[in-house]
Formats: C-alpha cells, structure tokens, sequence
C-alpha cells in the first residue's frame, strides 16, 4: 500500500448526503477481475449523459457538464469533500479503488458507512471525519474559493486550511501506523500466527463441530 | 461477572489477541465467497505467494452474474462468465467446504444457501465479502460483511483486525397485526432510526414480535440491519434456531449436537445487561410499509402519503428529499396507494425464502396481474428453495396469475445481470435497497414485503395487503 503522511491537494465539493457505493460505481463495472481502471466509471451515473457499460470508450461518451469532477476547476482534485454518511451501501471495495483510481487520495465528510471507512483504509485513501459546522465551512469556502486547496496531515493528525488555521481529527492508532507506514496488513497478522494456532486450538476444543 | 449482550459474548469467544488501543484480532469460523468480491482477493493471496489458512472454512457460490432464465444457454455475457469461470477456477485450485457452482441444483444467494445447509451455525463469526452477511446474524451468530482485502485477509490468516462496535438494543414489543411482516418491522426500525441510525453499532434485534419470528423472518430483519448503518444485526439463539438448524446438511452430527445445542442456549443477552443505544417499538403499530424515495429510510405506511419537501426546514434536508421525489417521479402528498407501478420483483436475500414465496403466493392465488404491469418475476432464493416451491404448486400459483417463475440468483436486486428495470421503471421490488440506479439506470424502486408486492403486481397499484388477503 502507498505511505500517506501529508497530502497538499486541490478540493473537490459533493454537496449531498448518503452517497451510496451503487452511485460511486455501479454494478455493470463490477464484473472485473481487476483492481484497477474503476476511475473513468466513478459516479459514471452522474458524471456522464449517458448509460455507460463496461468496454465502452469513455473519453467519446457525453459529459455532464452540471456535475461537479467536469468541471475544469475542480481537474485533479485529490480531496473529496462529502456530506454525512459517504459510502453507505454495498461493500464493494470497488468504490475506493474507484475513488483512487480517479486520483483522489482523501476525502472530508462528517461521517461515512462502516465498511466504506474500513475498505479506504486498505487502499491508502484517508477518511477524514470532520464535524459537520467545518465541513459547512468546507463547502462554503470550497465552492467560493477558486483553487481551493487543504493540506492533510495525517502523522499530526491535523486538517490545514489557507491561512493556517488547523482543526484536528481523530484515526484509529492501528490503521494511521498502517497507513503512514504503507504496511501490509496481511503480513503483519502472519506474525502473530502462534497465536492464531493457539486460539484456534482452544477454539476446537470448546466447539469441535465448527471444525469438522 | 458483569451481565453481557450477546453481541460481547460472540466477541470476546473470538479474540485471538488485543492491543492497548483496542484492536482486535478476531478469528472467523465461516467464510462465505461470491464471485464479485473475491477473485482480486484470491489474486492478491496467490501474488504474496500466500496459502489459505483453513480453506474448510469456505462456502462459495455463484450467484450476482448468473442469469435467472435460459440456463441450458450458459452465462451469455463473456465477462459475467468470466467472472464466475475465474470463481470456478479458484475454487479448483484452492479447494473450499462445499462450492455450489452455477447450474448446480443447491446454487443460489449466498445468504440463503448459508442457512440452508446448515453452514450458518449459532455462536459462529461469519463473514463475507457482501454487505448483507448481517443475514447470518439471524442465528446468534455475528456475521458482518467485509471489503475484497478483507476477503484476503481472511483467506490468509483466518482473522480480521477490528474494533469492539457500540451495542444497540432494538426491541419490537407486543405483537404484529396481520398481514404485517419481518420486512415492514425492519422498514419501520429503518424509517425512524435513518440509514446511519446504526452505524457503528452491532443491534440485537430482541422483543415478544423478534421471539415470534420465524428463522426467515429473522433472516430479513437482520439483513437489513446493515441498511440501517449496521455492520451487523442479530438475534438470540432459542427453540426456534435450534430446530431450523436440526438435521441440515453441514449441521453438528450426534454427541456434537447435544454439545452444541447446551452451548447454543448460552447465546442470549443477560438479564440486566446493557446496551450504549436503545430503541423500542411497538408491533402494534406498524403497518405494512412502501418506500418512496431513493433510500432505505425514505419510508412510510401504505395508508400514507408521499411526503412535502416544503415542510422541512433544514435545507440540506429538504434538497435531498426533492432530487429524491425528482428521480423517483414523485409529487409532494400523493397517497402511497395512488402510485402504480411497471414491475414487480419478488426474490433477492431478503425475501426469497420459500415463506416469502409462500406469502406472496397466498395474496396471489387465484388471481391475475393487473394488465398494466409488464413483468411480475418471482426469483427463489436457492435450487432448494425453487425445488419446495414447486413441490409446494406455488410455481403454479404464481405462473396461473402471470408470474414469471425464474431461477435462483441476486438477479433484478442489484441487477448485475440481464435482470433490470428500464430508464423511469416503476418496481415493487421485495429486495433491500431503493437507491437511485440500484435496479437499472433510471429505475426506480419501492421496498416493500412479498405480500405487499403480490398485492401491488395483482392491483397494478401499491394497495394495503391487509384489505384483500
């Protein structure tokens, strides 16, 4: 996974709330057996004017020129800025690698689904939650401010905006050292197998029907 | 010792090991796999070079591609059927408890099969790379759905790390009135606690109306605890577990049977534990439900009317419920039982068990589908299920009123195959989520129980089940 530590990126505003996995990516794109290329397809509903299928040349099809990633101001936003309960829905780890995939390495939001929240820790894409009067704030500043940047930094756990005012947030400890250390889950939990042989031992012994 | 809930009990007989922060590592005893969130995990596993920990843990089939008709035509579109030929590979190469591939006569949703064949067993963890895992919960079983890395992280070490949820206490007091059903309890729990109502927690489901539930019953409240923002719901082991689970294929054989059904009884909330959020309602009062915007909490009675956006004030609010009522085609206070609708969709993990099936056929017999419906489709839940079904005459039930009676699979739920609704379709659809686009780009969904949509598809309109069963 790639380190996140401090990121200084342009800000891209989705003023709606319950944003759900189904719209981030829809389910035709689904049927890969990929982990990348997803980002021509994210929000494909909104952002292009027609119905897309996966195969299709995406740079031909109509753009919805009312929706927020086309417009050129907002090109190589790698903030998301979102409203409450971002990512509920399906669990598909498609909507990160989605998210990712399009070149967005954050995202702002007062609060997201639980296993949204979870899969974007994988994939070195940082949930941010900040209280919805910032986030308000956010939106106001975003939507006025040409170029409006943040800097996100996650090691000191604080949200900059121009000017330098800083707000703080709060991360798991264990997946911030994942993230700032672009660690592989995985082969961190290998370590403790003694343990996981142990367990499951003790495990056989108490509920030997669930080893059969 | 301090009175526990039955979510601490599942928890704490899981942990492996614990960091001061509160991490935990928790072991997984069943793994259920699909076809859409698992081959990136099984590449993953096989790029690190990396064996399965305990692949007897695997349940696996196929079931959000495959088609629901013309099976003897094999999976027509080449990526769904690459998709389901890669799931088939995997399992080839590296094995799995039982896999139900397509065209097998036990395939079906991956949330119906689990019960059914007795994979599904009281006091387990289970999860699965699917956001409706929190069906499993139904047994006293903590089940929660998970992402594809997830999926590899369990196929690799047996474990996720995770944190201890909040607990939340639902509990339906009194009793149901007729004609109300397991769907419409959990629409209401839905409606007035709101989609992220419970996000963060783990709810138990508890109350004389929960106790009175059937295992399917149980199967839809749980499954839709995750639409109410909950990783997982669940309910207390008793009779009722017991004897569905009895005698099923993968269930616990001779003397493990009798251990495990004094430990089975164990799985229950304390007297006097307690709970960080408690929410009650009473059975009484809730009426068969239809939802009518473009999220699960957008929902209300039959008797009712389509809400006014003028009468809210929080604006964030009231902009969410006007795209809603614009995509949805919708005016400000049109009465639920005005709204007609194209098409009619019984199945999904929801509500394809054959007491679903069972239900709807009973509003249905003996009648016909309003002229103005295009496709009224009943979808079982499993070959099992479809098998009952028909051994039961409700395939002829359903065809004699003009049904279609189709082949099991997630089918026009998430309409990942041919299944799905047209740009401004109109559904009465038994499956769990109404979000825009969800059954077909444009579609529009209305949730509601399989007897409410038998009734919908026989009226053309959404009417009150209660007033013709």
């Amino acid at each position: 996974m790639e380190k996140f530590t401090v990121l200084d990126g342009l800000v891209a505003p989705l003023d709606r709330p319950n944003v759900d996995t189904d719209a981030i990516i829809p389910k035709q794109f689904l049927k890969s057996i990929k982990r990348s290329g997803f980002g021509p397809n994210l929000f494909d509903e909104w952002r292009y004017l027609d119905h897309g299928e996966p195969g299709m040349d995406n740079s031909k099809r109509p753009l919805n020129p009312n929706f927020v990633l086309n417009q050129p101001k907002y090109r190589g936003a790698q903030i998301l800025l979102a409203r409450e309960n971002f990512g509920c829905g399906s669990s598909r780890e498609h909507a990160p690698w989605a998210l990712t995939d399009f070149g967005f390495r954050a995202i702002v939001a007062p609060s997201y689904a639980d296993i949204f929240f979870n899969n974007s820790f994988k994939n070195g894409l940082l949930p941010v939650i900040m209280p919805a009067a910032v986030v308000d704030r956010l939106f106001l500043e975003a939507e006025a401010t040409p170029g409006f940047r943040l800097t996100i930094d996650l090691p000191r756990q604080v949200v900059v905006i121009p000017g330098g005012q800083e707000f703080r947030f709060e991360v798991d400890a264990f997946r911030k050292h994942n993230m700032v250390e672009g660690l592989d889950e995985i082969g961190l939990t290998l370590k403790q197998s003694d343990a996981i042989r142990a367990f499951e031992d003790r495990h056989r012994a108490a509920q030997p029907w669930l080893f059969v | 010792m301090q009175p526990q809930t039955l979510y601490d009990k599942l928890w704490s007989s899981h942990v492996v090991s614990e960091d001061a922060d509160g991490t935990a590592l928790l072991y997984i005893d069943r793994h259920l796999v699909h076809e859409v969130t698992s081959p990136q995990a099984f590449e993953g596993l096989k790029l690190a070079g990396r064996r399965p920990w305990r692949i007897d843990s695997v349940v696996a089939t196929a079931d959000h591609n495959t088609p629901t008709r013309d099976w003897d035509q094999g999976i027509r579109d080449p990526i769904s059927r690459t998709q389901v030929e890669t799931l088939d590979a995997n399992i080839r190469e590296y094995g799995a408890k039982a896999y139900f591939p397509f065209l097998d006569a036990r395939q079906g949703i991956v949330h119906v099969i689990g019960p059914e064949q007795g994979a599904t067993l009281p006091g387990m963890t289970v999860v699965c790379g699917d956001s409706h895992t929190s069906t499993h919960g139904a047994f006293a079983a903590l089940a929660f759905g998970i992402g594809t890395s997830e999926v590899e992280h369990v196929l690799a070490t047996q474990t996720l790390n995770m944190k201890k949820a909040k607990s939340m206490l639902v509990r339906v007091d009194g009793s149901l009135r007729a004609g109300v059903t397991a769907k419409d309890v959990v629409l209401a729990v839905i409606g007035r606690i709101g989609t992220a109502g419970g996000t963060g927690c783990a709810i138990e489901f508890a109350g004389s109306v929960i106790r009175g539930l059937s295992m399917e019953g149980r199967m839809t409240l749980c499954n839709m605890a995750i639409e109410a923002g909950a990783r997982a719901g669940m309910v207390a082991a008793d009779d009722t577990t017991i004897e569905y689970v009895r005698g099923r294929n993968f269930a616990p054989k001779g003397d493990h049977w009798d251990r495990a059904v004094a430990y089975w009884r164990t799985l229950k909330s304390d007297e006097g534990a307690t709970f960080d959020k408690t929410v009650v309602l009473n059975g009484g009062d809730i009426a068969p439900q239809v939802t009518w915007g473009t999220s699960p909490e957008m929902v209300g009675s039959v008797e009712g009317n389509v809400p006014d956006p003028a009468r809210i004030e929080d604006p964030v609010k009231r902009a969410s419920l006007e795209r809603a009522l614009h995509y949805m085609g919708l005016q400000p206070n049109t009465p639920i039982t005005e709204i007609r609708i194209d098409k009619v969709f019984i199945g999904s993990c929801t509500n394809s068990r054959i007491e679903d099936l069972r239900a709807a056929a009973t509003v249905v017999k003996g009648r016909q589908v309003a002229a103005g419906v295009k496709l009224a489709m009943v979808v079982p839940g499993s070959g099992l299920v479809k098998r009952q079904a028909e051994s039961e005459g409700l395939d002829r039930v359903f065809r004699d009123a003009g049904f279609e009676w189709r082949e099991p699979g997630c089918s026009m739920c998430l309409a990942m195959n041919d299944d799905r609704l047209e740009p401004g379709e109109r559904c009465a659809s038994t499956s769990n989520r109404n979000f825009e686009g969800r059954q077909g780009a444009g579609g529009r969904t209305h949730l509601v129980s399989p007897a409410m949509a038998a009734a919908a598809a026989i009226a053309g309109r959404f009417v009150d089940v209660r007033k013709i069963l």
